[in-house]
């Protein structure tokens, strides 16, 4: 069960922040992880009144604050349309329409789950996260660090012409991914993303070759390292990836010759 | 702490514990028909609207009602009386528990799609378990109740 003492709703980002140095306090998203816990925290640091639940597109990148909801990110027209419905492909099944109501962009890429579809697609974009004090930094690097007592402000996902394509595979609908794949293509370069191996979604870049797309796929899905849980074995994990990232090069590929 | 919501179309004041959770909120001001259930966000049992949005209560401290509309079953009753109806023709209601919050997610669906395709509705309720009906039932009783306006 997750108690608190306290609870602040912050007026600013600095208040935030300074609330946010002391270990025993916390901060709110959409609670969903947070309450699968038992935790006692004294102060709930409230980030909902600083505007940041809006996706805002420009001529170079969208900019989505933390207090986005998934199913923000599931409905936004813009960025759908520039990534051929990835965000409605990663979000879809994540467990109900209520429940993407409610978990954030913040809190689920903060946290860098092991078995995140969002950290998994964005990974495969030009992604940079803003960190209040850390300032920005590419997802990819992001997802390397050390937790800290930092603030994500926003996501990042420029707008440099990558088609992207996106699948997870799940036990049954609404459940944890088994695993999850991303491919993105831009002129001759693949961006391939797996999350759920359990670790963690990792990138790896490839120069498309004259090789077929099933040896790509499999030259990419070998650079991942997988392992086994309750799910799932590293084993059976290694060659989903190896068979979706080959879909998704295929279905890049398709859309590419139309 | 206070807050002031306003709750099924009044307001309501109250003073609560930093760490109580809407769903005890509603409760306690009376609104039985949010049920608990799975308490990890999964079951749809506790769903209620936050300024017109389908939302967990179990999964939301009551602190974030503060200056929000808050919608339960109590507060649409005849709408929720129309579609009960056609649950009950379709024997999709059997111990009745998570009808509240599977009402609540429909009729929030009715207002978000217009003419939902079965996948679509499929998908949209997929966060609204049952353990009686298998679910068959509640799909007719759906399909039935979005297309009452045509066959009438
Ligand atoms: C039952 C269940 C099933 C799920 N299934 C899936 C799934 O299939 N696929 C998937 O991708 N995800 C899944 N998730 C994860 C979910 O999508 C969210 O990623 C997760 O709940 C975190 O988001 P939140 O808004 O609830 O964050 P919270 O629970 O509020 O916060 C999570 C952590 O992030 C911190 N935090 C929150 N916001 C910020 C911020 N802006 N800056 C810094 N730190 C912050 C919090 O302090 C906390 O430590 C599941 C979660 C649950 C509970
Ligand atoms: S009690 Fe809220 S989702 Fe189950």
């Amino acid at each position: 069960m997750f108690r608190v003492k306290e609870y602040v709703k912050a007026g600013s980002l600095e208040e935030a922040y300074q609330l946010n140095q002391k270990k025993s306090n916390v901060l709110l998203g959409g609670m969903m992880w947070l309450k699968m816990g038992s935790n006692y925290k004294m102060t709930a640091i409230d980030l909902s009144g600083l505007g940041l639940d809006k996706i805002e597109e420009t001529e170079e990148e969208f900019r989505i604050g933390c207090m986005c909801s998934l199913r923000q990110l599931e409905q936004h027209k813009g960025l759908n349309e520039y990534f051929g419905g990835v965000f409605k492909a990663c979000t879809r099944h994540i467990v109900g329409t209520q429940f993407r109501n409610g978990a954030t962009v913040g809190g689920s890429v903060f946290g860098r789950y092991g078995f995140s579809d969002i950290l998994t697609c964005m990974m495969m974009l030009d992604t940079q996260v803003e960190l209040y004090k850390g300032g920005i930094v590419s997802l990819e690097e992001f997802a390397k660090m050390p937790y800290n007592r930092d603030i994500l402000v926003r996501v990042i996902i420029k707008k440099d012409g990558r088609k992207a394509a996106y699948v997870s595979q799940r036990p049954s609908k609404t459940d944890f991914p088994v695993i999850a794949c991303g491919v993105a293509k831009k002129e001759d370069c693949w961006y391939v993303s797996i999350g759920a191996r359990p670790g963690k979604a990792a990138l790896v870049k490839l120069t498309a070759g004259e090789s077929s797309l099933a040896e790509q796929a499999q030259a990419a899905a070998e650079q991942f390292a997988y392992g086994d849980n309750l799910r799932a074995s590293g084993q059976y994990r290694k060659y989903l990836a190896g068979v979706y990232v080959r879909r998704l090069m295929e279905q890049l590929k398709g859309e590419e010759q139309k | 702490m206070n807050i002031e919501m306003t709750l099924n179309g009044k307001l309501a004041k109250a003073e609560i514990e930093p760490g109580t959770l809407l769903l005890d909120l509603l409760r306690s001001l009376g609104c039985y028909s949010v049920k608990r259930g799975c308490e990890t966000s999964n079951c749809g049992l506790c769903t209620v609207w936050m300024d017109g949005v389908p939302t967990l209560s179990c999964s939301v401290l009551a602190a974030r009602a503060d200056g929000h509309e808050i919608t339960t079953l109590e507060g649409v009753r005849e709408e929720a009386e129309a579609f009960g109806a056609f649950l009950a023709a379709e024997g999709a209601d059997q111990c009745g528990f998570c009808s509240p919050g599977l009402i609540m997610n429909v009729l929030a669906m009715e207002r978000e799609l217009e003419s939902p395709a079965m996948d679509e509705i499929r998908e949209y309720l997929a966060g609204n378990l049952c353990r009686c009906t298998g679910y068959a039932g509640q799909m007719r009783a759906i399909e039935k109740y979005l297309n009452r306006k045509k066959e009438a």
